[in-house]
Protein backbone atom coordinates (compact mmCIF):
# COMPACT_ATOMS: atom_id res chain seq x y z
CA UNK A 1 0.00 0.00 0.00
CA UNK A 2 2.78 2.13 1.00
CA UNK A 3 4.67 1.79 -2.33
CA UNK A 4 1.29 2.74 -4.00
CA UNK A 5 0.69 5.72 -2.45
CA UNK A 6 4.65 6.61 -3.18
CA UNK A 7 3.90 5.89 -6.78
CA UNK A 8 0.86 8.17 -6.68
CA UNK A 9 2.90 11.02 -5.08
CA UNK A 10 5.89 10.78 -7.20
CA UNK A 11 3.77 10.13 -10.39
CA UNK A 12 2.13 13.82 -9.43
CA UNK A 13 5.12 15.31 -9.15
CA UNK A 14 5.77 14.52 -12.80
CA UNK A 15 2.76 15.79 -13.92
CA UNK A 16 2.86 19.22 -11.48
CA UNK A 17 7.18 19.74 -12.42
CA UNK A 18 6.02 19.38 -16.28
CA UNK A 19 8.97 16.38 -16.85
CA UNK A 20 9.68 16.53 -20.27
CA UNK A 21 9.60 12.80 -21.19
CA UNK A 22 5.93 12.75 -19.97
CA UNK A 23 4.94 15.67 -21.94
CA UNK A 24 7.06 14.44 -25.11
CA UNK A 25 5.21 11.28 -24.68
CA UNK A 26 1.82 13.08 -24.20
CA UNK A 27 2.14 14.90 -27.11
CA UNK A 28 3.16 11.97 -29.36
CA UNK A 29 0.02 10.30 -28.51
CA UNK A 30 -2.23 12.86 -29.08
CA UNK A 31 -0.52 13.56 -32.45
CA UNK A 32 -0.82 9.94 -33.69
CA UNK A 33 -3.97 9.33 -32.25
CA UNK A 34 -5.41 12.87 -33.56
CA UNK A 35 -3.94 12.61 -37.04
CA UNK A 36 -5.66 9.17 -37.32
CA UNK A 37 -8.66 9.82 -36.26
CA UNK A 38 -8.65 13.20 -38.41
CA UNK A 39 -7.85 10.33 -41.54
CA UNK A 40 -10.59 7.92 -40.11
CA UNK A 41 -12.94 10.62 -40.54
CA UNK A 42 -12.33 11.99 -43.60
CA UNK A 43 -12.40 8.53 -45.14
CA UNK A 44 -15.50 7.11 -42.82
CA UNK A 45 -17.99 10.00 -43.10
CA UNK A 46 -18.27 10.07 -46.68
CA UNK A 47 -18.34 6.30 -46.85
CA UNK A 48 -20.96 6.22 -44.26
CA UNK A 49 -22.82 8.98 -45.49
CA UNK A 50 -23.10 7.11 -49.33
CA UNK A 51 -24.37 3.91 -47.41
CA UNK A 52 -26.92 5.89 -45.60
CA UNK A 53 -28.24 7.89 -48.51
CA UNK A 54 -27.49 6.55 -52.16
CA UNK A 55 -28.26 3.20 -53.92
CA UNK A 56 -24.95 1.33 -52.97
CA UNK A 57 -24.09 -2.58 -54.58
CA UNK A 58 -23.70 -4.80 -51.55
CA UNK A 59 -24.36 -2.47 -49.05
CA UNK A 60 -25.91 -4.95 -46.64
CA UNK A 61 -22.27 -6.81 -47.15
CA UNK A 62 -20.77 -3.76 -46.55
CA UNK A 63 -22.51 -2.68 -43.20
CA UNK A 64 -22.00 -6.15 -41.98
CA UNK A 65 -17.44 -5.54 -42.64
CA UNK A 66 -18.01 -2.55 -41.16
CA UNK A 67 -20.22 -3.90 -38.07
CA UNK A 68 -17.17 -6.33 -37.76
CA UNK A 69 -14.60 -3.92 -38.11
CA UNK A 70 -15.63 -2.16 -35.30
CA UNK A 71 -14.78 -5.25 -33.19
CA UNK A 72 -11.82 -5.99 -34.72
CA UNK A 73 -9.13 -7.27 -32.25
CA UNK A 74 -6.22 -4.54 -32.09
CA UNK A 75 -3.17 -7.01 -32.32
CA UNK A 76 -5.01 -8.71 -35.44
CA UNK A 77 -5.27 -5.18 -37.16
CA UNK A 78 -1.42 -4.74 -35.87
CA UNK A 79 -0.35 -8.17 -37.39
CA UNK A 80 -1.37 -7.73 -40.91
CA UNK A 81 -0.51 -4.03 -41.14
CA UNK A 82 3.02 -5.55 -39.95
CA UNK A 83 3.21 -8.11 -42.56
CA UNK A 84 2.54 -5.72 -45.24
CA UNK A 85 5.08 -2.86 -43.84
CA UNK A 86 7.69 -5.75 -42.74
CA UNK A 87 10.52 -5.92 -45.25
CA UNK A 88 9.13 -8.95 -46.96
CA UNK A 89 6.11 -7.53 -47.56
CA UNK A 90 4.50 -5.62 -50.60
CA UNK A 91 4.76 -1.94 -48.96
CA UNK A 92 8.00 -2.68 -47.65
CA UNK A 93 10.04 -0.63 -49.50
CA UNK A 94 8.43 2.08 -48.15
CA UNK A 95 10.13 2.01 -44.87
CA UNK A 96 7.24 2.53 -42.44
CA UNK A 97 7.46 -0.37 -40.34
CA UNK A 98 8.48 1.43 -36.61
CA UNK A 99 7.67 4.93 -37.17
CA UNK A 100 4.62 7.09 -36.39
CA UNK A 101 3.33 6.86 -39.79
CA UNK A 102 2.30 2.98 -39.32
CA UNK A 103 1.01 3.67 -35.94
CA UNK A 104 -1.33 6.52 -37.55
CA UNK A 105 -2.04 3.91 -40.48
CA UNK A 106 -3.01 0.95 -38.13
CA UNK A 107 -5.21 3.37 -35.54
CA UNK A 108 -6.84 4.71 -38.90
CA UNK A 109 -7.43 1.39 -39.56
CA UNK A 110 -9.44 0.77 -36.33
CA UNK A 111 -11.11 3.94 -36.03
CA UNK A 112 -12.17 3.81 -39.77
CA UNK A 113 -15.19 1.16 -39.27
CA UNK A 114 -16.51 2.77 -35.99
CA UNK A 115 -16.64 6.37 -37.73
CA UNK A 116 -18.24 4.89 -41.01
CA UNK A 117 -20.82 2.91 -39.01
CA UNK A 118 -21.91 5.14 -36.75
CA UNK A 119 -22.25 8.06 -39.41
CA UNK A 120 -23.94 5.62 -40.98
CA UNK A 121 -26.55 5.07 -38.54
CA UNK A 122 -26.87 8.29 -37.80
CA UNK A 123 -27.72 9.79 -41.25
CA UNK A 124 -29.74 6.75 -41.87
CA UNK A 125 -31.52 7.86 -39.10
CA UNK A 126 -32.35 11.07 -40.02
CA UNK A 127 -36.48 11.67 -40.66
CA UNK A 128 -36.30 11.74 -44.61
CA UNK A 129 -39.04 14.78 -44.21
CA UNK A 130 -35.81 16.87 -43.95
CA UNK A 131 -34.24 15.64 -47.55
CA UNK A 132 -37.70 16.38 -48.57
CA UNK A 133 -37.69 19.62 -46.99
CA UNK A 134 -34.45 20.51 -48.84
CA UNK A 135 -36.08 19.34 -51.64
CA UNK A 136 -38.87 21.21 -52.27
CA UNK A 137 -36.73 24.11 -51.16
CA UNK A 138 -34.63 24.20 -54.38
CA UNK A 139 -31.56 22.20 -52.81
CA UNK A 140 -29.00 20.19 -55.33
CA UNK A 141 -28.37 16.84 -54.95
CA UNK A 142 -25.26 17.88 -52.95
CA UNK A 143 -26.65 21.12 -51.20
CA UNK A 144 -29.78 18.17 -50.14
CA UNK A 145 -26.95 15.53 -48.88
CA UNK A 146 -25.13 18.14 -46.91
CA UNK A 147 -28.67 19.21 -45.56
CA UNK A 148 -29.01 15.41 -43.99
CA UNK A 149 -25.77 14.94 -42.74
CA UNK A 150 -25.87 18.47 -40.81
CA UNK A 151 -28.90 17.24 -39.17
CA UNK A 152 -27.09 14.57 -38.16
CA UNK A 153 -24.06 16.29 -36.77
CA UNK A 154 -24.36 15.72 -33.34
CA UNK A 155 -24.57 11.79 -33.54
CA UNK A 156 -22.12 11.74 -35.98
CA UNK A 157 -19.71 13.81 -33.43
CA UNK A 158 -20.46 10.89 -30.76
CA UNK A 159 -18.92 8.32 -33.69
CA UNK A 160 -15.54 10.44 -34.42
CA UNK A 161 -15.74 10.46 -30.38
CA UNK A 162 -16.18 6.83 -30.08
CA UNK A 163 -13.48 6.06 -32.13
CA UNK A 164 -10.98 8.55 -30.58
CA UNK A 165 -11.82 6.46 -27.34
CA UNK A 166 -11.00 3.62 -29.43
CA UNK A 167 -7.39 4.38 -30.95
CA UNK A 168 -6.56 6.60 -27.56
CA UNK A 169 -6.90 3.26 -25.51
CA UNK A 170 -4.87 0.86 -27.59
CA UNK A 171 -1.84 -0.53 -27.35
CA UNK A 172 -1.62 -3.95 -28.74
CA UNK A 173 -1.69 -3.07 -32.84
CA UNK A 174 1.35 0.40 -31.81
CA UNK A 175 3.31 -2.08 -30.04
CA UNK A 176 3.62 -4.24 -32.84
CA UNK A 177 4.14 -1.99 -35.97
CA UNK A 178 5.19 1.00 -33.52
CA UNK A 179 8.40 -1.10 -31.81
CA UNK A 180 8.23 1.30 -28.61
CA UNK A 181 11.44 3.07 -29.37
CA UNK A 182 11.94 5.81 -27.26
CA UNK A 183 11.19 9.67 -27.91
CA UNK A 184 9.89 8.13 -31.66
CA UNK A 185 7.34 5.66 -31.43
CA UNK A 186 6.52 5.15 -27.65
CA UNK A 187 2.94 6.82 -26.65
CA UNK A 188 1.34 6.55 -23.20
CA UNK A 189 0.04 3.51 -23.76
CA UNK A 190 3.26 1.54 -24.64
CA UNK A 191 4.87 3.46 -22.17
CA UNK A 192 2.39 2.12 -19.00
CA UNK A 193 2.97 -1.75 -20.30
CA UNK A 194 6.71 -1.13 -20.39
CA UNK A 195 7.15 0.72 -17.61
CA UNK A 196 4.87 -1.49 -15.47
CA UNK A 197 6.98 -4.53 -16.43
CA UNK A 198 9.85 -2.78 -15.33
CA UNK A 199 8.44 -2.09 -12.08
CA UNK A 200 8.85 1.99 -12.55
CA UNK A 201 5.35 2.87 -11.36
CA UNK A 202 6.14 6.50 -11.30
CA UNK A 203 5.59 7.46 -15.28
CA UNK A 204 3.41 4.68 -15.36
CA UNK A 205 1.05 5.73 -13.06
CA UNK A 206 1.22 9.56 -14.35
CA UNK A 207 0.57 8.32 -18.05
CA UNK A 208 -2.46 6.13 -16.53
CA UNK A 209 -4.05 9.20 -14.76
CA UNK A 210 -3.48 11.80 -18.04
CA UNK A 211 -4.60 8.37 -19.90
CA UNK A 212 -8.06 8.07 -17.75
CA UNK A 213 -8.47 12.18 -18.03
CA UNK A 214 -8.32 12.28 -21.56
CA UNK A 215 -10.92 8.79 -21.55
CA UNK A 216 -13.01 11.08 -19.20
CA UNK A 217 -13.07 14.21 -21.36
CA UNK A 218 -13.76 12.09 -24.10
CA UNK A 219 -17.08 10.36 -22.25
CA UNK A 220 -18.13 13.74 -21.44
CA UNK A 221 -17.95 15.25 -25.02
CA UNK A 222 -19.54 11.96 -26.02
CA UNK A 223 -22.17 12.47 -23.87
CA UNK A 224 -22.32 16.35 -24.57
CA UNK A 225 -23.07 15.11 -28.34
CA UNK A 226 -25.10 12.84 -27.52
CA UNK A 227 -27.86 14.76 -25.49
CA UNK A 228 -27.52 18.00 -28.41
CA UNK A 229 -28.52 15.10 -30.83
CA UNK A 230 -31.26 13.64 -29.07
CA UNK A 231 -32.72 16.93 -27.83
CA UNK A 232 -31.13 19.51 -30.36
CA UNK A 233 -31.24 22.12 -27.64
CA UNK A 234 -28.18 24.18 -27.86
CA UNK A 235 -24.60 23.69 -26.13
CA UNK A 236 -25.68 27.01 -23.66
CA UNK A 237 -28.35 25.22 -22.18
CA UNK A 238 -26.69 22.03 -21.95
CA UNK A 239 -25.43 21.55 -18.10
CA UNK B 1 -47.89 35.74 -66.82
CA UNK B 2 -47.21 33.42 -64.10
CA UNK B 3 -46.56 29.75 -64.09
CA UNK B 4 -49.43 27.73 -65.19
CA UNK B 5 -49.35 24.17 -64.20
CA UNK B 6 -51.10 21.41 -66.04
CA UNK B 7 -51.49 17.73 -65.07
CA UNK B 8 -52.87 15.31 -67.68
CA UNK B 9 -53.71 11.64 -67.05
CA UNK B 10 -51.56 11.20 -63.93
CA UNK B 11 -51.22 7.40 -62.57
CA UNK B 12 -49.23 6.41 -59.06
CA UNK B 13 -49.31 3.19 -57.13
CA UNK B 14 -47.55 2.48 -54.18
CA UNK B 15 -47.03 -1.31 -53.70
CA UNK B 16 -49.70 -1.83 -56.41
CA UNK B 17 -52.38 0.31 -54.83
CA UNK B 18 -53.55 2.60 -57.27
CA UNK B 19 -53.88 6.46 -55.35
CA UNK B 20 -53.79 8.60 -58.56
CA UNK B 21 -56.16 7.28 -61.66
CA UNK B 22 -56.42 9.01 -64.77
CA UNK B 23 -55.73 12.90 -62.86
CA UNK B 24 -56.05 16.15 -64.95
CA UNK B 25 -56.63 19.31 -64.39
CA UNK B 26 -55.10 22.66 -65.21
CA UNK B 27 -54.46 25.58 -62.59
CA UNK B 28 -54.09 28.86 -63.88
CA UNK B 29 -51.66 31.20 -62.83
CA UNK B 30 -52.67 33.69 -59.59
CA UNK B 31 -55.33 32.21 -58.01
CA UNK B 32 -55.75 29.89 -54.93
CA UNK B 33 -56.92 26.22 -55.45
CA UNK B 34 -58.32 24.63 -52.09
CA UNK B 35 -58.33 20.92 -52.32
CA UNK B 36 -60.52 18.80 -49.65
CA UNK B 37 -61.39 14.98 -50.08
CA UNK B 38 -60.97 12.30 -47.54
CA UNK B 39 -57.64 10.38 -46.05
CA UNK B 40 -56.04 8.40 -48.86
CA UNK B 41 -57.62 10.21 -51.74
CA UNK B 42 -54.65 10.85 -53.48
CA UNK B 43 -54.20 14.75 -52.23
CA UNK B 44 -50.93 14.73 -50.72
CA UNK B 45 -49.64 12.59 -53.64
CA UNK B 46 -51.04 14.80 -56.20
CA UNK B 47 -49.25 17.56 -54.23
CA UNK B 48 -45.89 15.48 -53.78
CA UNK B 49 -46.15 14.68 -57.92
CA UNK B 50 -46.37 18.49 -58.47
CA UNK B 51 -43.90 19.52 -56.49
CA UNK B 52 -41.50 17.49 -58.69
CA UNK B 53 -40.44 15.11 -55.55
CA UNK B 54 -41.58 12.14 -57.14
CA UNK B 55 -42.34 11.03 -60.84
CA UNK B 56 -46.01 9.91 -61.76
CA UNK B 57 -46.22 6.23 -62.93
CA UNK B 58 -48.04 7.21 -65.84
CA UNK B 59 -48.97 10.35 -67.85
CA UNK B 60 -47.79 14.02 -67.33
CA UNK B 61 -46.96 16.90 -65.14
CA UNK B 62 -46.69 20.54 -67.03
CA UNK B 63 -45.22 23.70 -65.86
CA UNK B 64 -45.58 26.35 -68.32
CA UNK B 65 -44.52 29.76 -69.27
CA UNK B 66 -46.02 31.87 -71.16
CA UNK B 67 -47.16 28.96 -73.79
CA UNK B 68 -43.79 27.31 -73.24
CA UNK B 69 -43.50 23.66 -71.25
CA UNK B 70 -40.29 23.87 -68.82
CA UNK B 71 -38.06 21.05 -68.22
CA UNK B 72 -38.71 19.56 -64.45
CA UNK B 73 -34.85 20.41 -63.51
CA UNK B 74 -33.20 22.56 -60.60
CA UNK B 75 -34.38 25.86 -62.17
CA UNK B 76 -37.89 24.83 -62.61
CA UNK B 77 -37.94 23.71 -58.85
CA UNK B 78 -36.37 26.58 -57.05
CA UNK B 79 -39.78 28.44 -58.62
CA UNK B 80 -42.20 26.29 -56.91
CA UNK B 81 -42.19 25.12 -53.30
CA UNK B 82 -44.50 22.51 -50.86
CA UNK B 83 -44.82 22.92 -47.10
CA UNK B 84 -44.82 19.53 -45.90
CA UNK B 85 -47.20 18.21 -43.27
CA UNK B 86 -44.67 17.40 -41.00
CA UNK B 87 -42.54 20.51 -42.24
CA UNK B 88 -39.07 18.72 -41.67
CA UNK B 89 -37.76 22.08 -39.74
CA UNK B 90 -33.86 21.46 -39.66
CA UNK B 91 -32.45 21.47 -36.19
CA UNK B 92 -31.00 24.80 -36.01
CA UNK B 93 -32.09 27.95 -35.24
CA UNK B 94 -35.44 29.74 -37.14
CA UNK B 95 -33.32 31.88 -38.84
CA UNK B 96 -31.16 29.81 -39.60
CA UNK B 97 -34.41 27.30 -41.41
CA UNK B 98 -35.95 30.52 -43.08
CA UNK B 99 -32.86 31.43 -44.85
CA UNK B 100 -31.61 27.96 -45.92
CA UNK B 101 -33.43 28.50 -49.53
CA UNK B 102 -31.65 31.55 -50.12
CA UNK B 103 -28.30 30.36 -49.17
CA UNK B 104 -28.66 27.43 -51.26
CA UNK B 105 -29.47 30.24 -54.28
CA UNK B 106 -26.80 32.51 -53.06
CA UNK B 107 -28.05 35.44 -51.38
CA UNK B 108 -25.81 36.52 -49.32
CA UNK B 109 -25.31 38.85 -46.49
CA UNK B 110 -27.78 42.11 -45.50
CA UNK B 111 -29.94 41.21 -48.46
CA UNK B 112 -30.20 37.77 -47.25
CA UNK B 113 -31.10 39.47 -43.40
CA UNK B 114 -33.70 41.67 -44.44
CA UNK B 115 -35.59 38.91 -46.86
CA UNK B 116 -35.53 36.70 -43.72
CA UNK B 117 -36.73 39.52 -41.07
CA UNK B 118 -39.28 40.64 -43.60
CA UNK B 119 -40.72 36.90 -43.74
CA UNK B 120 -40.30 35.87 -39.93
CA UNK B 121 -41.99 39.63 -39.32
CA UNK B 122 -44.54 38.22 -41.91
CA UNK B 123 -45.75 34.85 -39.63
CA UNK B 124 -45.22 36.63 -36.23
CA UNK B 125 -41.84 34.98 -35.57
CA UNK B 126 -39.70 37.94 -35.51
CA UNK B 127 -39.36 37.66 -31.83
CA UNK B 128 -38.31 34.37 -32.09
CA UNK B 129 -35.40 34.40 -34.60
CA UNK B 130 -32.65 33.24 -32.49
CA UNK B 131 -34.37 30.29 -30.86
CA UNK B 132 -33.97 26.52 -31.97
CA UNK B 133 -36.36 26.06 -34.07
CA UNK B 134 -36.87 22.74 -32.04
CA UNK B 135 -38.40 24.38 -29.28
CA UNK B 136 -41.09 26.05 -31.13
CA UNK B 137 -44.69 24.93 -30.63
CA UNK B 138 -46.49 23.09 -33.52
CA UNK B 139 -48.43 26.03 -34.27
CA UNK B 140 -45.39 27.85 -34.38
CA UNK B 141 -43.60 25.43 -36.42
CA UNK B 142 -46.14 25.29 -39.15
CA UNK B 143 -45.47 29.00 -39.39
CA UNK B 144 -41.87 28.63 -39.50
CA UNK B 145 -42.88 26.28 -42.77
CA UNK B 146 -44.85 29.06 -44.31
CA UNK B 147 -42.08 31.24 -44.07
CA UNK B 148 -38.98 29.23 -44.94
CA UNK B 149 -41.45 28.68 -48.21
CA UNK B 150 -42.83 32.83 -48.09
CA UNK B 151 -38.92 33.67 -48.51
CA UNK B 152 -37.89 32.01 -51.72
CA UNK B 153 -40.65 34.07 -52.83
CA UNK B 154 -42.25 31.03 -55.38
CA UNK B 155 -44.35 31.12 -57.86
CA UNK B 156 -46.67 27.91 -57.14
CA UNK B 157 -46.86 27.73 -53.43
CA UNK B 158 -48.46 24.30 -52.11
CA UNK B 159 -49.27 23.64 -48.67
CA UNK B 160 -50.22 20.39 -47.59
CA UNK B 161 -52.86 20.64 -44.25
CA UNK B 162 -50.98 23.88 -43.18
CA UNK B 163 -53.63 23.99 -39.89
CA UNK B 164 -53.55 20.59 -39.54
CA UNK B 165 -53.18 19.63 -35.64
CA UNK B 166 -52.91 23.02 -34.26
CA UNK B 167 -55.05 25.23 -32.18
CA UNK B 168 -57.61 27.66 -33.26
CA UNK B 169 -55.27 30.94 -32.26
CA UNK B 170 -52.67 29.78 -34.55
CA UNK B 171 -55.11 28.36 -37.24
CA UNK B 172 -56.39 32.07 -37.33
CA UNK B 173 -52.81 33.31 -37.61
CA UNK B 174 -52.29 30.98 -40.38
CA UNK B 175 -55.18 31.89 -42.94
CA UNK B 176 -54.42 35.39 -42.06
CA UNK B 177 -51.03 34.89 -44.05
CA UNK B 178 -52.35 33.07 -46.57
CA UNK B 179 -54.80 35.59 -47.50
CA UNK B 180 -52.51 38.14 -47.12
CA UNK B 181 -50.07 36.24 -49.43
CA UNK B 182 -53.33 36.42 -52.08
CA UNK B 183 -53.60 40.09 -51.75
CA UNK B 184 -50.23 40.98 -52.13
CA UNK B 185 -48.14 38.30 -53.90
CA UNK B 186 -49.14 37.00 -57.54
CA UNK B 187 -48.33 33.50 -56.83
CA UNK B 188 -50.43 30.49 -57.47
CA UNK B 189 -51.18 28.70 -54.09
CA UNK B 190 -52.28 25.37 -54.07
CA UNK B 191 -53.70 24.21 -50.48
CA UNK B 192 -55.19 20.80 -48.89
CA UNK B 193 -57.47 21.24 -46.25
CA UNK B 194 -60.57 19.49 -44.25
CA UNK B 195 -62.31 22.04 -43.12
CA UNK B 196 -65.06 22.91 -45.54
CA UNK B 197 -65.55 26.55 -43.85
CA UNK B 198 -61.15 27.33 -44.27
CA UNK B 199 -61.82 26.08 -47.80
CA UNK B 200 -64.48 28.68 -48.27
CA UNK B 201 -62.98 31.73 -46.78
CA UNK B 202 -59.60 31.04 -48.56
CA UNK B 203 -59.90 29.57 -51.66
CA UNK B 204 -61.02 31.04 -55.25
CA UNK B 205 -61.63 27.68 -56.24
CA UNK B 206 -62.64 24.64 -54.37
CA UNK B 207 -61.85 21.18 -55.71
CA UNK B 208 -62.39 17.72 -54.42
CA UNK B 209 -60.75 14.76 -54.56
CA UNK B 210 -61.84 11.39 -54.74
CA UNK B 211 -60.50 8.49 -56.01
CA UNK B 212 -57.48 9.83 -56.96
CA UNK B 213 -59.26 12.57 -59.69
CA UNK B 214 -59.90 15.82 -58.90
CA UNK B 215 -63.35 16.58 -59.21
CA UNK B 216 -64.27 20.76 -59.38
CA UNK B 217 -66.47 21.26 -56.12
Amino acid sequence: MQSILEGFAAAFRLIVTGNPELWRIILLSLEVSGTALILATVLGLPVGACLAMRRVPVKGLVISLLNTGMGLPPVAAGLFLYLFLSRSGPLGFMGLLYTPTAMIIVQCILAFPIVASLSHAAIANVDPVIRQAAVTLGATPIQESLAVVKEARYSIMAGVMAGLGRVMAEVGAIIIVGGNIAGYTRVMTTTIALETDKGNFELAIALGIILLTISFSITVALRFFQRLGRTGTSAASWA
Amino acid sequence: MGLELKIAHVFRSYNGNPILRDCSFGFASGRTYVLQGPNGSGKSTLFRALALLEKPDRGRVEYRDGGRILAADLELRRRITLVLPSTGIFNTTVFKNVAYGLKIRGVTGADREARVNDALAAVGLAHKKWHRASELSSGETKRLGIARAMVINPEVLMLDEPTANIDPANTAIIESIILKMRQERSATILMITHDPAQAERLGDDLLFMQEGKIIPA
